[in-house]
């Protein structure tokens, strides 16, 4: 296939920067998954963490307020749903989706007086000496601080479920709560905080998107990379690495099919467009065909704790 | 089975109540309007609204105006169509092509509402269509294109493969290409008219791949604030003039006018005169305009762009005048001919030149 104009360095590059959302997104999901909850509303919470985070931005002319703004409303968001479930024990799954349609619908009143203005600019932050490194250099080192960010959390909540006390609690209560509580973990604290967890990062997310993205409000702006999120921690086995390849992969699929087509490549433009979603679909089935990939699901994943 | 009598009966009275509304003189004409995006999207959706508005700011209390935004193509556009028809609206004004067979649908439904529809094809009784001659615009934005790129390349953005666009597209490149004849165009699919995301991202593909004018056949103003990052690209608005981005990327723009068109409709529909039509107007006719061309332009390729404008205003120039051949190589029209409205009407080709394949 002739490749054309694409540039590889430039295509890294951006792949970096579409992929960023959904990375932050998935990489929330997942600690509120670890801890036994499923939150099917992180498209609402990214919606509205980007409605906050670009309303904070304007109105303060700093994105860094901004996003922090879109971290506090996308984790306030989702407190909702913890009142919801741990507390008055609804089922997971319909909390989840309510809280994307409340999301979604509250984000589109409170964006009514925010379209069509332009955001503070997100600075680049180019990182001496590493930049200068040949073809690595360009691609990984020449980002805005939020997809360093992103890359560092991924590192830090693979190290926090892994090596530290906290983290063997969390995963202790989503593989059973009954034996957490019965050892004396405040098993709905633990689900509160991840959850909050996974509604700041899927804020975040969002706000990437209102303000570095696209950067503009409109409403709908987040179109469905909530759910792709969601699938991404399916995919990546509730593993902090893999949500890292998955993210990538399907923003990496992204941006090529839209490359692809510019540099006049000759495949089918239908192809092109449903490709991200293939190899989404396609290695789902490849990971839960695996005799041990589908069942790395914590145990307790959506599961109401009774305190009996 | 009660509930279906009652259902029939239901919009058997509602039926009987629309079909007795005109005779009461004091009562407002109700009109509808639906869009596929929200009214404030900065592009195509917002024109309507603020057409629908003028509209109704018009004629006063004689005009009740109904919206509904962000409706679905399909079978929710059947629905929001049906309830609005149910509710009294006199005449709807459906605003998008995918409305075409709702449209039809719901027309035959309620023969005592009348229906326009903007840039479709299929007509009826009470169902008449509407549309802008959109690519005698792009034919000035092709003429600028091409003098204006450094690259030798520009990108189209397009939304979906129907004639409407397609005709953009060539005409645009036709118009590069005789002031340039080294211009190359790269098209991409989008399949939406309205995702920011997506109308970004791909704007940045385009910009990646060495193109500096980028034309956008989609309706947020995404395209624009990518091409301002990228710097030394050009773009022009889309639907609305979106004069925020000028002088530098926004150049210029096309702008729809539909405000006169809806006056003109409501006013049959008071005066009982309304009859199905099929409106297709241009430069002209006022219903495209074209907005103020920048300072980032030099003067006389401006100028140049003006005169193009006037020309097909005033009916000296068409838009698609031979020596053009279909991307095959075929003849499609001779020297100094011009291309018929009913082929133009059907375009599903691409012109000589532009390279790629028009999804089917």
């Amino acid at each position: 296939m002739d490749f054309g104009s694409i540039n590889p360095v430039i295509l890294l590059a951006s792949l970096m920067v579409a992929s960023t959302p959904i990375l932050l997104a998935a990489l929330g999901e997942m600690v509120t998954e670890k801890s036994g909850v499923l939150n099917l509303g992180v498209e609402g919470m990214m919606i509205f963490g980007a409605v906050c985070g670009f309303i904070a931005a304007v109105e303060s002319q700093s994105p860094a307020i901004g996003f922090l703004v879109a971290a506090i409303g996308g984790a306030a968001l989702s407190m909702l749903f913890g009142v919801l479930t741990q507390i008055f024990l609804t089922t997971q799954v319909p909390a989840g989706l309510a809280l994307t349609l409340f999301g979604t619908g509250l984000a589109s009143l409170l964006g009514q007086n925010y379209q069509g203005i332009s955001p503070p600019r997100m600075p680049e932050m180019h990182i001496p000496l590493l930049k200068d490194i040949p073809f690595l250099g360009p691609i990984l080192f020449e980002h805005d601080a939020i997809v360093y960010l992103s890359i560092l959390a991924v590192f830090a909540v693979w190290a926090f479920l892994k090596f530290t006390r906290a983290g063997l609690v969390l995963r202790a209560v989503g593989e059973n709560h009954a034996a957490a509580h019965a050892l004396g973990y405040k098993v709905k604290l633990v689900r509160f905080a991840a959850i909050g967890f996974g509604g700041a990062m899927a804020g975040l997310g969002g706000a990437y998107i209102s303000l570095v993205r696209v950067p503009q409000w409109t409403d709908g702006i987040t179109a469905g990379i909530g759910w792709i999120a969601l699938a991404i921690v399916v995919f990546a086995s509730w593993k902090a690495g893999r949500i890292l390849i998955g993210a990538y992969l399907f923003g990496g699929i992204t941006v090529l099919q839209l490359n692809l087509q510019a540099a006049g490549a000759k495949v089918p433009v239908e192809l092109l467009s449903m490709s991200p979603f293939l190899a989404t679909i396609l290695v789902l089935v490849v990971i839960s065909a695996r005799r041990h990939g589908a069942s790395n699901a914590p145990a307790m994943l959506g599961r109401i704790f009774h305190t009996s | 089975m009660k509930r279906r009598t009652l259902l029939t009966a239901a919009a058997a009275s509602a039926l009987a109540l629309g079909a007795a509304m005109p005779s009461f003189a004091q009562d407002p004409v109700k009109v509808g309007f639906i869009y596929v995006g929200p009214r404030n999207d900065g592009g195509w959706s917002q024109h309507h609204h603020e057409a629908a508005v003028d509209m109704a700011e018009h004629f006063g209390d004689a005009v009740e105006l109904v919206e509904q935004e962000t409706v679905p193509e399909g079978a929710d556009a059947e629905r929001v169509m049906t309830q609005m028809a149910l509710s009294g609206v006199d005449i709807i004004f459906a605003t998008s092509f995918g409305y075409m067979d709702p449209v039809i649908n719901v027309a035959s439904k309620f023969p005592n509402v009348k229906f326009e529809h903007a840039t479709g094809y299929k007509t009826a009784e009470n169902v008449g269509v509407y549309s802008a001659r959109f690519y005698e615009g792009r034919a000035v934005e092709g003429y600028l294109a091409g003098n204006v790129t450094e690259s030798n390349k520009i990108g189209y953005i397009g939304s979906f493969p129907i004639p409407e666009v397609i005709r953009g597209i060539n005409s645009s490149f036709h118009h590069a290409k005789l002031v340039n004849p080294d211009v190359e165009m790269s098209v991409v699919w989008l399949n939406t008219w309205f995702d920011p995301a997506k109308e970004a991202d791909a704007a940045q593909a385009l910009i990646d791949n060495g193109i500096d004018v980028v034309l956008q056949h989609t309706d947020s103003t995404a395209p624009q604030i990518t091409a301002q990052k990228a710097g030394n690209v050009y773009t022009f608005g889309q639907a609305a003039d979106m004069a925020e981005f000028g002088p530098m990327p926004r150049i210029s723009s096309i702008i729809d006018l539909w405000a006169p068109y809806y006056i003109e409709r409501v006013q049959a529909v008071i005066d009982g005169t309304w009859e199905s039509d099929n409106t297709w107007d241009g430069i002209g006719a006022g219903m495209v305009g074209i907005g103020e061309i920048s300072s980032a332009v030099p003067a006389d390729v401006k100028a140049g762009a003006e005169a193009l404008r006037d020309g097909i205003a005033a009916g000296e120039i068409h838009p698609f005048t031979g020596p053009i051949n279909k991307q095959d190589g075929s003849v499609w029209l001779a020297e100094g001919e011009v291309a018929d409205d009913g082929t133009l009407a059907g375009m599903n080709f691409y012109i000589e030149g532009i390279t790629g394949e028009i999804p089917q």
